[in-house]
Order: structure tokens, then sequence, then C-alpha cells
């Protein structure tokens, strides 16, 4: 396949970025969409020119690393699906590609289509765990959980706080990263002690990280790779709304 | 110089692991281990390098335990850890199926398993632990599967007779980590842990023989700086991306621990690795990684090639009496479910014969119409959909619809930095925990083993075991201008200088390719003297090569990914000469290492008992390295040959 990429290219934080145009001949289209990347890169490269810098690593949809806006959709245009197992025969012949990084305030660019994700590791600190220091935990047959409490734990816990979400979201939201976790959590009966604390606390973590708010658009879900469901962020409102009467 | 390329030092010896019954050792190390009382311990400071499964819980517990602990990754984020990739399950001695499970069998079982090359006493202890790893994650809200009733489900893994497996769907690593990264982060919040992400460690620092702090690069400033504390723990991972292609994320490498063997560590049983025999064909010279796919998938899957060579009909179009189901000609017991190293090795032979299929003749045909028969289109959806459509993600084909294709590939390495029961490598203040260090699996590891050992380690051992080393801190302060100091910071200053300054024309990942090439070729499934003798000389050969031509763009003071990987490329190439030496000085075969001069009648792995129960432990010596050998014994599990005829 010959293909256009055309390509965010900034080279620090405080640098003006702009698109830039590469043509590449000979794209297999058994290769992913970040070997296509890498192909490119080997080509700048030996022109002596700077790479693109792109964050990816176990490049098999589950470590959340890798992040691009791929023709204006976070992550590509295939349903459920990474970047990094996004693969070119989902693209044409002669296509044109746009690709940009997450664009959200909460996470700037560091370089090209590198951005900082350190705000969701800031909402986590902020009290999505369960204190159970180690070593002093019960039989794990002492607390029988509903199966489908379980399933439902899961998949809220599925989340591989890629950002994507936010990526999506007109108003920057981290809403659905945040609700993923406050619902994983809300269904065990573990995390009832710290339930309405952690949400207080992850809530005002989330809006001082300056994410938007959320008016539910729903974008999030439709771009999210695990298809983590919007029932989440009804769950965080709910727990949100109870903890915020209570605590008033 | 010996023929052989290394020479032979004094035996090592694990000083620390107590003598008497083998289900009292822990219990008596940690009574006679000392403690250190919770006022000293905000004055002694512990690194952790690493925030996968062992790094994290180790941090984590540190933290708990009011030591001040510095945790760093190269990840953007500690949740990132490659342990996050991990499929299949924990195994614990639970026995909550009440199969005759117990932590002795746990423990009989992996020491087998291991093909009699790991040290009982660890082992043991691995499996006591086990239970209590179940019961931590359950409180830490990991979202395990259950039954109806609401009780834990399990199921049995790999080709064991209990169901001791627990897991998480197809996520049970990430599901692990995800818990062990919160209680990080919980610390993190209390200030008890400092956490660097975007960080790599490049040079370990030894202050009169002791380990005593780590130079590491900021990965987006670029800023070399010095952490200095009482205590490092290297909790790294393993080395399988010296192969290039593996299922190890693309990040993955040896440098933190390599730089701690040249320093003095240990480095044992190198050539252990264990390839894993259910992996997506490489599709072109493009590949950058290649995919697991769960061995879950054997338990239904009918494992197939033509008996034609280069019979390049559709699958469909081959008549059952055209195939050759051949792990259920050759183990009629067993089947499709012979363990990981059979399955790796019987599917290269039937390749090497001509019969493989797909894109290089590399692959063979993993089946599934019998199951879909038998059981219907909807349950095998349910039991491996996930599985099934990724697989049509990456290779574009219906496996519903025709067979997959599957070949092995590098998975995990047993082998590591050498630690003795206290987990402490042989310099003073160096621990090493989880894939990093050698000391559970032998020479095979046994399928849901390696997320049971990481959380042992961090979550129980370390911490038990660290406090004996610390009581003796805090040790005596030192500052950056230390000369031990300034020494290892120039080392990477004039490491860096040089790939940057290099008037060179190749990239670092052609290089890595062809590395991995040879590692593959002759250090990979089926390992020979005359091969591994020739791989020596073309490793030493490209690397001079490597660097005279490596060509590395962009600057220190900035992100620069190329940097990050010439720096981790070039200890590739000194591992993997070791790994080769390693694999040539064992002239038996065992567990993942086959050699093919030690192989019985019917083409199975020999072991060499005689002359091979010990744990090889190299010590750095350049182009010669010096072997420290440690002697196994087995009081409880006797050595046999395994079948699985």
């Amino acid at each position: 396949m010959k293909l256009s990429l055309r390509i965010w290219r900034q080279p620090n934080a405080d640098a003006k970025g702009k698109m830039v145009s590469y043509e590449l001949d000979e794209v297999s289209e058994d290769a992913s969409f970040l070997e296509t990347l890498d192909v490119l890169n080997e080509h700048l490269i030996s022109e002596g020119e700077d790479p693109v810098a792109f964050d990816h690593d176990c490049r098999e949809g589950i470590c959340g690393s890798c992040s691009l806006v791929i023709d204006g959709q976070p992550h590509g245009p295939q349903k459920a699906t990474t970047t990094c197992q996004l693969h070119m025969r989902k693209f044409r012949d002669g296509d044109t590609i746009d690709v940009e990084p997450w664009r959200a305030g909460a996470f700037p660019v560091i370089k090209d289509l590198v951005v900082d994700r350190g705000a969701f590791d800031r909402i986590i600190q902020a009290g999505g765990y369960i204190s159970a220091p180690t070593g002093t935990a019960p039989d794990a047959h002492a607390v029988p959980i509903p199966k489908q409490d379980a399933d439902a734990a899961f998949s809220a816990a599925a989340c591989i706080g890629c950002g994507a979400c936010v990526a999506a979201c007109p108003n920057g939201s981290g809403m659905l990263f945040m609700a993923a976790k406050v619902a994983h959590l809300a269904l065990t009966p573990q995390g009832q002690p710290e339930r309405q604390t952690r949400v207080l606390g992850m809530v005002a973590a989330h809006d001082q990280a300056g994410f938007g708010g959320c008016t539910n658009t729903g974008e999030c879900s439709a771009a999210c790779p695990k298809e983590i469901g919007l029932d989440v962020i009804g769950q965080l409102n709910r727990d949100f709304r109870k903890a915020a009467v209570r605590a008033a | 110089m010996s023929t052989d390329f290394y020479r032979e030092g004094e035996p090592a010896q694990d000083t620390k692991a107590p003598a008497g019954p083998i289900s009292e050792r822990w219990e008596q190390r940690r009574f006679s281990g000392r403690l250190v009382n919770p006022a000293n311990r905000r004055k002694l400071r512990v690194i952790v390098v690493g925030t996968g499964l062992a790094g994290a819980s180790a941090a984590a517990t540190l933290g708990e335990l009011g030591y001040r602990v510095a945790n760093y990754c190269f990840q953007d984020s500690a949740r990132r850890a490659h342990s996050i990739a991990a499929q299949g399950g924990i195994n614990a001695a639970k026995n909550y199926r009440n199969d005759g499970d117990s932590v002795h069998r746990l423990f009989y079982d992996t020491v087998k398993g291991g093909d009699f090359r790991s040290r009982e006493s660890n082992v043991h202890r691995l499996a006591e632990v086990s239970t209590e790893i179940i019961d931590q994650c359950v409180a830490q809200g990991v979202p395990f599967a259950r039954e109806y009733g609401g009780l834990l489900d399990n199921r049995s893994f790999g080709g064991a007779q209990v169901s001791r497996t627990f897991y998480a769907r197809g996520q049970t690593g990430q599901q692990l980590l995800l818990g062990a990264y919160q209680a990080l982060q919980r610390q993190v919040a209390a200030g008890t842990v400092d956490l660097h992400t975007r960080h790599e460690m490049l040079e370990l620092v030894i202050v009169d023989g002791k380990a005593r702090g780590i130079i590491v690069r900021d990965l987006v400033t670029g800023e070399i700086s010095t952490e200095l504390a009482d205590a490092v723990v290297l909790a790294t991972g393993g080395y399988g991306n010296v192969y290039f292609l593996s299922t190890n994320a693309m990040g993955c490498n040896v440098t933190a621990s390599w730089r701690a063997h040249r320093k003095g560590a240990y480095f044992a049983n190198p050539c252990y690795t264990q390839i894993h025999p259910t992996c997506i064909p490489q599709s072109g010279d493009h590949q950058s990684k290649l995919t697991l796919m769960s061995e879950s998938l054997r338990n239904d899957g009918r494992v197939w090639v033509p008996k034609a060579r280069g019979d390049d009909r559709h699958p469909a179009d081959i008549p059952e009496d055209e195939r050759d189901y051949y792990l259920e000609r050759r183990y009629p017991a067993f089947g499709n479910l012979v363990p990981r190293d059979i399955a790796s090795r019987a599917a290269k032979i039937v390749c090497d014969e001509g019969h493989g299929v797909g894109p290089g003749g590399l692959g063979v045909y993993l089946d599934f119409a019998g199951a879909i028969g038998r059981l219907g289109k909807k349950a095998v959806e349910a039991k491996y959909g996930n599985l099934f459509d990724m697989y049509e993600r990456i290779t574009g084909e219906n496996p519903y619809e025709r067979p997959m294709r599957i070949y092995p590939a590098v998975h995990y390495t047993m082998g590591g930095l050498w630690v003795d029961y206290d987990l402490s490598s042989n310099i003073k203040g160096l621990f090493v925990t989880g894939e990093a260090n050698f000391s559970d699996h032998g020479a095979n590891r046994l399928g849901a083993s390696a997320l049971m050992q990481g959380l042992s380690d961090g979550y129980f051992v370390l911490p038990n075991t660290i406090s004996d080393y610390l009581a003796d801190g805090p040790f005596e302060s030192v500052d950056e201008d230390h000369e031990a100091v300034v020494a290892a910071r120039k080392e990477v200053d004039d490491r860096i200088a040089f790939f940057l300054g290099n008037d060179g024309d190749r990239t670092v990942d052609s290089f890595h390719r062809e590395l991995g090439k040879i590692m593959w070729e002759y250090c990979g499934m089926e390992r020979t003297d005359e091969g591994l003798r020739k791989a020596v000389g073309l490793i030493r050969d490209l690397k001079d090569e490597f660097y005279k031509r490596v060509k590395v763009t962009g600057k220190a003071e900035a992100l620069n990914q190329e940097l990050e990987k010439a720096g981790r490329v070039a200890d590739f190439f000194e591992l993997g000469e070791l790994m080769c030496i390693d694999a040539l000085h064992r002239t038996e075969s065992c567990g993942g290492h086959f050699r093919a001069e030690s192989q019985t009648e019917d083409g199975e792995a020999k072991r060499d008992d005689e002359h091979f129960s010990y744990v090889a432990a190299w010590e750095f010596g350049g182009d010669e390295p010096i072997l420290h050998k440690e002697a196994l014994e087995f009081e409880y599990v006797h050595p046999t040959q395994r079948s699985y005829k």
C-alpha cells in the first residue's frame, strides 16, 4: 500500500507544533499501525531526521500506553481496538491519514505524539484504592460476592487508563476513567467502608487536574477500546450525590 | 583462554536457607531474621526499581511498614509494567476444590515442572505463601472470576491435575497489577513512597562493597540524577527481548540487571528461557513483537499440519487422512496438553521438516472445528471469544471458519540475577525480586506461576527478609561527591556521549533484529555445540559493528527514544553472549534448555543429574566469564525423568 501520513510534530512542550506530511510506499496491510510508524522512523533516522516520538509498550492492547488520534478518532477507526492492535488492512491504498496526540487540557504534550497522563495517577492517589495493608487480609472465601456483582466489577475494572475517553470528550473530561474505578470498587464488599470518601476525593482531584465536566455526550464510551459503559458514570453520580449530602 | 569461553571459580552458596524440616524453614527464617524498630524504619531509605507485580507490591508493602521508599519505572505510569499483559491466572494451594491439592503438592509440581533445577527451600516457601496472595488480592478488590454461589472459581491450567488456578477472565495479570498499583498509589498519597515515572536506571552505585544507590535518566528532560539509599531492590523483569521478537513489551530490557552484573552481581542460568507454543506467527519483516494466545486454547483446539510437505491448500480442503495431529500421535497420554517446552519443540520439528503453514512455513494449525461441532459455536465463543477476536484483529482471519495458525515465541526467562533465600544478590544490600531473579522456576516455569512468584516476593518475602539487612542501618551517609557516585555518573555520561557522537549509518533496531535472529537460530528451541560456538562469534562480530556503525539521532537533554533503545541493545549484546556460553557449557537438556546432543531415543530431553545438578552463577569477566556452581540438593522430591507419553 501507498500512504500519506500527516503527523503532528512538536519538538517539546513549549514549542509550537505543526502537521508534517510523509509519504510511505510499500506498507504491508498485515503491519500494525505502530509498526508502520516504526518503518517511517527507520526511514527518518537513515536520512538523519528526528524520528516521530510516540508512546507504546505491550503492543497487545492491554498496557494502555499507545495513544494516537487517527483521522480524528482516538485509537482510529476500528471499534474496541487500541492503536497497537489496529492493522493497516483497515485502510485503503492511497489514503491520507492524520495522526495527532491526545488533545486535552489535562494531558500536555511532551513531544510529538507523547503526552503527560500523570493526572490519571493523581486521581487514583486521591482514593482509587481499598486500604488493605499487606498481611491484614481474611481468607478469600470469608465474604462471598454474587457472580453478577463480580462480573460487573470486572467489566469496570477492565479500563486500561489510556485516556482515549478524555481525548474523545468535547469537554476533555476524565469522567469515564474515574467512574470506572469508582464503580469497580463500589461493586465489591471490600470497597464499602471507603466508598464515600473515595468518590469525594477522586472527584476533587479530577477537577483540580484540569479535566472538564461531563455533559453526557457519550463520546468517551464510544471511543473506549475496552467498551466501558456509560452506566459507570451514572453510578459515580449517584455515589457522589449521596456522599456530598452526607458530608454537608 | 579456555576453548569454552569461560573459567571456573569457587562454588556459590546460599547461606541463608535454614536447615530442618522444609515446611518449617520459612517460619524459622522469619524468626531468626532481625527486625527493625518501627521508629527506625523512617530513617531507612530503600530504592525499588520497577513497578510490575514484584516491584509495586514490594514498594507498597515497604511503604506501609514505614520505610522511606523511592520507586522508579520507565513507563509513563506504574500501571503499565508488563505484568499487566499476563492472561492466564495465578496458582495457589487453597484446595478450595477439595481435589487433593496442598502446599506440598504445589511444591512438588513446581520442582518437577522446573525439571529439578530449582531450590527446594525457595519453592516450598513460594507454595506456602501462595494462599496468602489470594487473600491479599481479594481484600484489595481484585475482581477474580466467581461462581454463582459467590465463591472464587478455579481452573486447571497447563496440564495440572488439580484446579488451583485463580483467574480474572483473560486479564489476570492486569487485575493483579492494578491491585498492587492502587496499593502503591495509596502509599504515594501517604508520602511513604516517592514514585518517579519515565525514569530509567542506568547504573548501580556500590560504596564499600554495599549497594547504595542508582544513577537514573529522566526520560523526558534527559537529566541524569543520583538516588542514594540504604538498600536497592531490582524488580526489573525478564530479558526475553534479547531475541528482538518475543511476547515481551517493547520496553522490557536487561539494563538494570546487567549493570548490576557488570558491578559484580552473579547472573544465574541465563540460558533458561521459556518458549511459549501458542503465539501468532510472524507476518513479515515489519514485525515488532509477537502476541501470545492463551494456553487455555489447547484444552479444546487440536494441533495439526498437512502430512504432505509444502501443502498450501486451504485447510478446509485438506481431508482428515492427510493431516498429521502430531501431538496426539507422539504423546497419546497428554496429547495437545503436553507442557510448553515439549509442544514448542514439536512444532519446530514439523516446520523444519517442511510441513509448516502460512508465511515462510513457520506455523501450525490450531483447529477448533471439532470443538465447535461438539459444543456449538456459542459455547466456544463464551469460552474463547475475546481471544478469537484478538486473533482476527491481528491476522484478518476468522478462527471460527479457518483454523488458527500458531507458532512458538519467546515468552519468559527463568534465569536472572542470582539471589539467596533472602532474595539478596551476592552484592550486599542489592535485592532482586520477580522475573529479574532466577530463583523459583528452575529450567522451566509452569503456567500461572509467574504472577504467584512476583507477588510472593514483593508482598511477603522481601519485606520480611530485607529487615535482617536493614537492621544494621542506617549506613554511613554517602553524598553525591563520593568517588563511587562520581565514577558511576561518568560511566553513564560517557555512554550517552558515545552514542550521540558516533558517526554511524545503521539504526539501533536493525542491529537488534540481527542479534535476535542469531539468538533465535542458535540459542532458541534447540541448541547444539556447533551452533552455540558459532553464535558467540557472530554476536561478538555484530557487537563490534554495532559500536562502529550505530546511528543515534537527537540529543541527550530531551525525550530521545533512540538513545533509550541504544543503551538497552548494547547490554543485550553482552547478555546474549553469556546466554550462549551458559547454553554451551550445559551439555545436558533440561526444561526449556534443549541440547540436541542430549536426548533420549525418542527425541525427548535428557537430563544429566550427575554433572549438572547445579545453578550456574556467572560472574562478569568480560570475554571470559567466571562460573560459580551452586549445588542443588533434593531431599523431598527425587529427580526423575519427565515423561508425557
